[in-house]
C-alpha cells in the first residue's frame, strides 16, 4: 500500500451535460511507467488536467504523492512535474533561462541551482545548447528541455500529455530514452497519455485504455492481449476496447491545438 | 524535493519578482518593442499637441496647453500599451506556458502581479521619450529627484493596473479575436472620459461623473502634479495614490481568481 503514488477514486468531470471523465478509479505504483490510451475525446487530457490541479473535478477524489487534489493542491504541485501537450517553454529565452526561472519558482536553494540546471541540461543532452535561444531548437530538443524543466525539482510523479506528438521517430526515441533514464536514476513515476500504441507497448509497465471517460481495460500489455484470446496484438485490443474512433472525436479547439503543437515541434 | 519552510509573504514577493524577471529577460533579447512603443506618444505630442496648442481652443488655466497634455500623453501611451497586454496572456495559453506555470506551486497572485510589474517596467521607455520631447518643446518640467521618482512609481503602477485589467479580460474572453474587439471598445472611452487631453471642467456633467470613476483620471492628475513645474493637484496626490493602489490591489486579487480559468 505504501508504494502507491497515485490513487484515483470515482474521479468525474462534466462539461455541461457532457461527461468527459466518468467515475475513473485507478491506482499507480511508485516508479511505474503508466500509459493512458484512448481515442480522441476519451478523457485522457481532462484526467491529466485534474491530476495536475489545473481543472477541479466535478466529483470524486485523487491523491498524488499523498496529497489530495481537492484539499491540498499546493502539496500536489510541489510533488509533480507536468509536460503539457502544447509547447511550454518560452522561445524568446535561452534554454538555460527557461530552467533558471523554474528553479526559482520551485525554491531550489540558491547554492544548488547552477548544479541542478547543469545536471538537467546534461541529462537531456542539451549542455551545448543551453545558451541558445529556444526559438532555434528542433522539436525533439524543445521536448527534452520541457522534460528537464519539469523535473528540475525531482518530482515524484511526472505527467506527460502526448509527449511525442509531432516528433519524427528518431526524436521520439531520444525522448523516450531520456524518460526511461529518468525513472532508472531518480525513481520518477511516469504517467503519460499517447495515441501511439507501439510507444505504450514498448515503454509502459501497465496501461489503461479509456473509452468515453471510463477505463475500458487495464493491465500490462501482455495481459491486455491475452484478454482477447491468443494471437491478438495491442492494436486489436485497442480497437476492441476503444471502439471505432469515428463516433467520438475532439472539439475544434483541441484538434487545432494539437495540430499547432505538431507544427511547432515538427 | 527540498522541504525548506518559506514564509508565505516572503515567498509571494520573491515569486512576484521571479515572474517579473522572466518577462524582462525576454525584453533583453529583443528590445525593438521598446523603440516601437516610443513612436505613439511622439506622434500625439508632436502632431495633436502642436495643432491644438496653436488653435487656442483649450482653456487650461495658467498652464500652456502643450504642458497640460504632456503628462496626459504619457498616461495615454501607458494605457494604450497596457490594455493589449492580455493578448500575450492568450498567446501563452495557446502554447502550454500558462498551464505549466499554473501547475507549479507559485501563488496565483504572484503570477498576475509579476506580469503586471513587467508591463510597468516596459512602459518606462515611453516615459523617457515623453520627457525628451517635452524638453524639446519647451514644457516646464519639474526636475527634482523626488518628482522624478514619483513619476517613475506612478507610471509603473498605472501600467500594472491597466495590464492587470487587460489580463482579467483575457481570462474571460479567452480568444484573441474576441479580445481585440473588447480591447478596442474599452480604450477610447477610458481615454476620452479622463482629463488626459482636456480639463474635466469643460465636460458635460454626466461625463464629469464618469471621469471621476475612471482610474486614468487620477493617474493623469498625479503625473501632471509631479511632472510639471508649479502645477498643483486637483484631487491631491494622496488621493491619487490611494485610488491607484486600491484599484490595482482589487484587480490583482480578481486576476488571481480568474487566471486559473485559462488552463481549463
Amino acid at each position: 500500500m505504501s508504494d502507491v503514488v497515485l490513487e484515483i477514486k470515482n474521479l468525474t468531470r462534466r462539461f455541461g451535460t457532457f461527461t468527459a471523465v466518468d467515475a475513473l478509479t485507478l491506482s499507480v505504483n511508485a516508479g511505474e511507467v503508466f500509459g493512458l490510451l484512448g481515442s480522441n475525446g476519451a478523457g485522457k487530457t481532462t484526467t491529466i488536467k485534474m491530476l495536475t490541479t489545473l481543472l477541479p473535478p466535478t466529483s470524486g477524489e485523487a491523491s498524488v504523492a499523498g496529497f489530495s487534489i481537492n484539499t491540498q493542491p499546493v502539496g500536489v504541485r510541489r510533488a509533480i512535474g507536468y509536460v503539457p501537450q502544447a509547447v511550454s517553454v518560452d522561445g524568446s529565452l535561452t534554454g538555460y533561462e527557461n530552467l533558471l526561472i523554474f528553479a526559482k519558482l520551485y525554491d531550489l536553494p540558491r547554492r544548488e541551482r547552477q548544479a541542478r540546471i547543469a545536471e538537467a541540461l546534461e541529462f537531456m543532452n542539451l549542455t551545448a545548447d543551453g545558451g541558445r535561444m529556444v526559438g532555434e531548437y528542433s522539436g525533439g530538443m524543445v521536448r527534452r528541455l520541457e522534460i528537464a524543466q519539469a523535473t528540475l525539482h525531482r518530482p515524484k510523479v511526472l505527467f506527460l500529455d502526448e509527449p511525442t506528438v509531432g516528433l519524427d521517430p528518431i526524436a521520439r526515441d531520444a525522448v523516450w530514452k531520456h524518460l526511461v533514464d529518468l525513472r532508472a536514476n531518480y525513481g520518477t513515476t511516469l504517467f503519460f497519455t499517447t495515441h501511439y500504441l507501439e510507444e505504450a507497448e514498448g515503454h509502459c509497465d501497465r496501461m489503461a485504455i479509456m473509452h468515453q471517460g471510463k477505463v475500458a481495460a487495464l493491465g500490462t500489455c501482455k495481459e491486455l492481449e491475452a484478454s482477447l484470446g491468443s494471437g491478438h496484438t495491442l492494436n486489436d485490443v485497442f480497437v476492441h476496447y476503444a471502439g471505432s474512433a469515428l463516433d467520438s472525436g475532439n472539439n475544434f479547439r483541441a484538434v487545432s491545438a494539437e495540430r499547432a503543437t505538431a507544427e511547432r515541434l515538427g | 524535493m527540498t522541504a525548506t519552510f518559506i514564509h508565505p509573504l516572503t515567498g509571494f514577493i520573491e515569486k512576484t519578482f521571479v515572474i517579473t524577471e522572466f518577462e524582462l529577460r525576454k525584453l533583453r533579447h529583443d528590445f525593438t518593442e521598446l523603440v516601437t512603443r516610443a513612436l505613439q506618444p511622439a506622434l500625439w505630442l508632436l502632431i495633436f499637441g502642436q495643432v491644438f496648442s496653436r488653435s487656442g481652443m483649450m482653456h487650461t488655466g495658467n498652464i500652456p496647453y502643450l504642458d497640460f497634455i504632456a503628462p496626459g500623453i504619457l498616461a495615454q501611451s501607458v494605457l494604450f500599451v497596457a490594455i493589449f497586454f492580455g493578448i500575450n496572456v492568450i498567446w501563452e495559453r495557446d502554447l502550454g506556458i500558462v498551464q505549466k506555470f499554473l501547475a507549479s506551486p507559485t501563488p496565483r497572485a504572484a503570477l498576475v502581479l509579476g506580469k503586471g510589474f513587467s508591463a510597468g517596467i516596459r512602459t518606462l521607455s515611453q516615459g523617457v521619450i515623453v520627457y525628451i520631447l517635452s524638453l524639446l518643446l519647451g514644457v516646464k518640467l519639474n526636475w527634482s529627484p523626488l518628482a522624478l521618482f514619483n513619476v517613475l512609481i506612478i507610471v509603473v503602477l498605472a501600467a500594472t493596473l491597466f495590464s492587470t485589467f487587460s489580463l482579467i479580460i483575457a481570462c474571460i474572453v479567452k480568444t484573441r479575436e474576441r479580445f481585440m474587439g473588447v480591447g478596442q471598445v474599452l480604450t477610447m472611452p477610458l481615454f476620452f472620459a479622463s482629463n488626459a487631453i482636456y480639463p474635466t471642467d469643460i465636460m458635460p456633467d454626466w461625463l464629469k461623473v464618469i471621469s471621476h470613476l475612471n482610474p486614468l483620471t487620477y493617474v493623469v492628475d498625479a503625473l501632471r502634479t509631479c511632472m510639471l513645474a508649479g502645477s498643483t493637484s486637483v484631487f491631491g496626490l494622496g488621493l491619487d495614490y490611494a485610488v491607484i493602489l486600491f484599484t490595482t490591489t482589487i484587480l490583482v486579487f480578481l486576476g488571481a481568481r480568474l487566471y486559473p480559468r485559462l488552463a481549463t
